[in-house]
């Protein structure tokens, strides 16, 4: 826990470091007849961003917030590998969408963490796997004209577009 | 191992396209071209202001009379003053199906934002829907009548004399610009979100003038708050005989904004040409014609190379008009 | 009475077909939502906002507020059958829940939740019908300064009334606020902050981004971590002899019903204070009040009944400041107001005069949201026993894929998808850490009110700060403020002072 609060705030340190620089872009000052400049606002409170990080270490140094005395592990060993596998599995289907589409890249996650993850019978898995796709279809595709991203299987959908649209 | 399954089931969905694509090809290749799936309609502006009621109408006269065979979906991309529009439809995956509503941003973003590296011409010019008129605003209690009396109040106010306006380096600026040199005045260009806020920034008397199209001031007109002093055209507007042009007046000024379609660059011929057909029918279609008429739009339709030689023009004028301003 | 008028023409709009539908759907949702362990109204708004975009803004909130409040009844379902909060709000209904429910008495301790809930969503109902017209006539004078003092007042409260870490909780703030302001800057009109220029950061970060990864993603991942242990179901038995009987029992909760739901409903109108504030106020209240201190935490009704009628009232109570000022008075809140603009609407106190269907529609629905949530909880409660015993594994995926398409739907833009991963991935490591989240997704709702705010203030006062302090609202909000700013400070040195005297180290 003292480890991951001290890389944690480390981090944080440098995105707001990052932020008041990337803020320096816009004038940060004032400018005469307009008022304080497109970057003053990110750039102060990036500013105080970086102050609370500092506090966060001092308290760290002086060990007087709770995880700062805390001696348990961030994580286990078993929540590791779950949470590793569930964060994992979840970039692997929204990268998939860019390849295979939408709908697929959700079956494949839904058979792998209901079948593999769960443990659930094939059935339940195969139930939700193709039912989720076709009510997402026919909810955001059809109903909503919000058309999810297709990749690859584009032209699968060209008859389901004549019948449905 | 993930890499491996990945693969695997790219190659099986690309056998599956492909044979699909194979089918629907054979059958089609004798019609004319016409869209597979659903058309992205980018509009380059945000949700609720003119550009945008207007993109809705377009897309609405179309579904109603199935001008187009497959929905045309509207999305708003406002980023960037349109520069995301813009580079959305530079990097379009499928050029045949995006097209987008566009004003004249479409020069001002791409000369503002040279980092961007976006050159209006490559686009596919495809329909000009009609071009968009500027007058100028006073509050109705402010008393003024004409430009004499504007140019006189606005020059004792000096530099707190507010002009509302849409964005910085926009129209409303250019327009301001132009007035602040030919009349020597000192006008503040306060940005607002939106032309529709703009003019309702005049009518809570929040600012003094604007330079608002017809359409977002038209309410406001109607119920008697604000009123319309001199026109951008270059001769009176029907439904405002009397306000003067500043051609009238002796400045040889005019500015319009244009409502276009563009298609993405690299868009097939006939894809081009479809779309061509269908916002000429739109262009026609009694709807379009009465809000043309009734927010005192105005402008030909025009197509192909005449819109490309057009856009040639403007493209011109509008990096002539920003370097004198400093914008560049 | 121009008020009454209003509010039978809200009841036209809450019993039109559609939207009494959506009530009714809504209340469902959020009845299995709130019962879901782990997951609240906040989470149950936050992923279901995208699916709205398919009815008109008044049908949505209508949905989003059945959803906020059959949340409120469904938490309890959870902390009295499995001992496990549904949702924070419902945490101190867990201490005399459980007992009972372990004692056998479960079905004493729902229909006390739930009678406790109508009485507290109906006199707050009743509260904010009347006290809502004349807050929002008097914010119509507010200008910039004064909404900016405002959501001072707003960040204030999470500092000086959250039990969170100090520093954590202003990053938290400020890097919400930082969050809201990349993409475009308005009076500039120059693109800002496009982290390593990538173009999908030019139509900046949609609140909802971040919304669905930390209440969405991260609340799934905080969840699979924690809840690897079993948990057990209590049995409950209802009937209609047990119903009446359990009834009966309740007229002697009369007194701490009300007094929950008052004090529910005023701490709820604290900007950003909420439903957990204010139910566990009330428990604390109620034990301090009752003759028998003692038998609470061993099963006293009452101590159901106070947190389950505050949390209700405080529900509603946050909605007044959100749609009178345009500032929410809880995260659930801040998720709405955000919803408003997306739907194209522009939340203040202008809403009154140019929303009034929108307006009304919803007080009419929250009176009509009441009365069904209360029928379904008791109808279903054998079907939301069921749903308990629903294996996360099933759960938690479709959530996931829930969020995916809803992180999608809004802009339509990948670059929202991962960004979303990134924040909820993210958020899931600060929280482990007690970053406080809530502030962060509040900030970013409004933060794109908060800096035009200030900004105009500072051009009408050429850069002075004393404007906040010289008008006279205004200067009245920041006093409010600083003083409950200045309140963890003040206790911070008093516990040093006691604990140096007492030679012990603090």
């Amino acid at each position: 826990m003292r480890r991951a609060e001290l890389v944690m705030a480390l981090v944080m340190a440098a995105f707001s470091a990052y932020l008041m620089w990337k803020s320096t872009e816009l004038p940060i000052g004032w400018i005469p007849d307009e008022g304080p400049g497109g970057g003053a606002f990110s750039f102060w409170l990036a500013a105080v961003m970086l102050i609370s990080c500092i506090a966060i270490l001092i308290r760290w140094v002086r060990r007087t917030s709770p995880v700062a005395q805390s001696t348990e592990p961030y994580m286990d060993r078993q929540s590791l590998v779950l949470i590793a596998i569930v964060a994992g599995s979840l970039t692997a289907m929204i990268a998939l969408i860019h390849v295979v589409g939408a709908y697929l890249a959700v079956a494949l996650f839904l058979v792998f963490y209901v079948r593999f993850l769960g443990r659930h019978s094939w059935r339940v898995t195969l139930a939700l796997a193709v039912g989720t796709p076709i009510f997402t279809f026919f909810f955001f595709d059809v109903n909503l004209r919000i058309f999810l991203p297709k990749g690859i299987t584009e032209p699968l959908f060209y008859p389901l577009y004549e019948i449905f649209l | 191992m993930k890499s491996l399954k990945v693969s695997g089931i790219g190659a099986l969905a690309v056998a599956l396209a492909f044979a699909v694509a194979g089918v629907s090809v054979s059958k089609d290749a004798t019609a004319a071209w016409e869209p597979k799936k659903p058309v992205e309609f980018v509009i380059m502006a945000g949700k609720g202001g003119g550009a945008d009621k207007m993109a809705r109408l377009m897309q609405s006269v179309i579904e109603k009379h199935k001008f187009s065979s497959k929905p045309m979906t509207p999305i708003n991309k406002p980023g960037g003053s349109g520069a995301e529009a813009l580079i959305h439809l530079k990097q379009a995956s499928d050029p045949d199906h995006t097209i987008m509503v566009t004003l004249n941003s479409f020069y001002t973003t791409p000369l503002r934002q040279e980092k961007l590296k976006i050159d209006p011409l490559s686009y596919t010019p495809i329909a000009r829907m009609a071009l968009d008129t500027f007058l100028l605003w006073v509050h109705k209690d402010s008393g003024i009548k004409n430009v004499d009396e504007f140019v006189k109040a606005a020059k004792s106010s000096g530099n707190k004399w507010i002009m509302a306006g849409t964005g910085k380096g926009q129209e409303d600026q250019l327009l301001t610009d132009f007035l602040n040199s030919a009349y020597d005045l000192d006008m503040k260009y306060v940005p607002f979100k939106g032309g529709g806020r703009v003019a309702k920034e005049l009518a809570g008397k929040h600012a003094n003038s604007t330079v608002n199209n017809p359409s977002e001031q038209l309410g406001f007109y109607q119920a008697g708050d604000t009123v319309p002093i001199a026109a951008f055209t270059p001769d009176r507007l029907p439904m405002f005989k009397d306000s003067p042009t500043f051609k009238e007046l002796g400045k040889d000024y005019v500015y319009f904004m244009q409502r276009s379609v563009v298609g993405a660059p690299g868009m097939s011929k006939e894809a081009a040409a479809y779309y061509q057909n269908v916002f000429k029918q739109v262009y026609d279609s009694a709807e379009w014609q009465k809000y043309m008429k009734d927010k005192s739009l105005q402008g030909e339709y025009i197509t192909g190379g005449d819109l490309q030689a057009f856009w040639k023009k403007e493209f011109e004028n509008h990096r002539q008009m920003l370097t004198k301003m400093g914008e560049m | 009475m121009e008020i009454l008028g209003h509010l039978l023409d809200g009841f036209a709009i809450a019993f039109e077909f559609q939207n009494l539908l959506l009530v009714i759907i809504g209340v469902t949702v959020g009845l299995f939502v709130g019962a879901m362990p782990g997951l609240g109204s906040v989470n149950g708004v936050a992923i279901l906002l995208p699916v709205t975009f398919a009815v008109p803004p008044t049908g949505a909130i209508i949905f989003l507020a059945a959803i906020y409040y059959g949340a409120m009844y469904g938490g309890a379902i959870s902390s009295i059958m499995l001992g496990i909060p549904g949702a924070s709000t419902a945490v101190a209904t867990t201490f005399d829940g459980r007992p009972l429910a372990l004692q056998g008495k479960a079905d004493h301790a729902l229909i006390a939740a739930a009678t406790a809930s109508f009485a507290g969503g109906t006199i707050s109902v009743i509260l904010f019908t009347l006290f809502a017209p004349p807050l929002a006539a008097v914010a119509l004078a507010f200008g910039s300064p004064e909404i900016f003092a405002l959501m001072m007042l707003a960040f204030a409260t999470f500092i000086g009334l959250g039990s969170d870490d100090i520093p954590k909780t202003i990053f938290s703030i400020c890097i919400g606020l930082v969050l809201s302001t990349v993409g475009y800057d308005v009076i500039s009109g120059e693109p800002r902050l496009l982290f390593l220029d990538i173009t999908g950061f030019l139509h900046g970060i949609n609140f909802l981004v971040l919304a669905i990864g930390i209440y969405g993603i991260g609340e799934m991942l905080w969840t699979i971590e924690t809840s690897q242990g079993k948990m057990t179901v209590s049995q409950a038995t209802l009937s209609i002899s047990r119903f009446f009987d359990g009834m009966r029992k309740l007229t002697g909760s009369i007194k701490t019903m009300l007094m929950g739901s008052f004090l529910g409903y005023f701490v709820g109108i604290l900007p950003a204070a909420g439903a957990t504030p204010g139910s566990l106020m009330a428990y604390g209240v109620a034990k301090t009040m009752a003759k028998d201190p003692a038998s609470y935490g061993k099963g006293n009704v009452d101590g159901v009944v106070a947190p389950e009628a505050a949390n209700n009232a405080a529900s509603t109570g946050s909605m007044l400041p959100m749609i009178t000022l345009g500032i929410p008075g809880s995260p659930t809140t801040a998720i709405l107001l955000g919803g408003m603009v997306i739907w194209g609407l522009e939340p203040g106190p202008r809403m009154f005069i140019e929303q009034t269907e929108f307006v009304w529609g919803l007080i009419g629905s929250l009176y009509v949201a009441n009365l069904f949530s209360v029928i379904i909880n008791l109808a279903f409660i054998p079907v939301f026993l069921w749903v308990l015993r629903l294996p996360f594994t099933i759960l938690a995926p479709m959530i996931f894929v829930a969020c995916v398409i809803g992180g999608f739907a809004p802009i339509q833009d990948m670059h929202d998808v991962w960004l979303m991963l990134i924040f909820g991935v993210v958020g899931y490591l600060m929280r482990k850490l007690d970053y406080p989240m809530a502030p962060a997704v509040l900030a970013i709702v409004l933060g794109p009110l908060a800096e035009p705010a200030l900004r105009q203030s500072l051009l009408i006062s050429d850069g002075s700060f004393a404007i906040f302090f010289e008008r006279p609202i205004s200067g009245g909000i920041m006093a409010v403020t600083i003083f409950v700013f200045v309140l963890p400070i003040y206790r911070a040195i008093r516990t040093r002072l006691r604990g140096s005297s007492a030679g012990g180290a603090a």
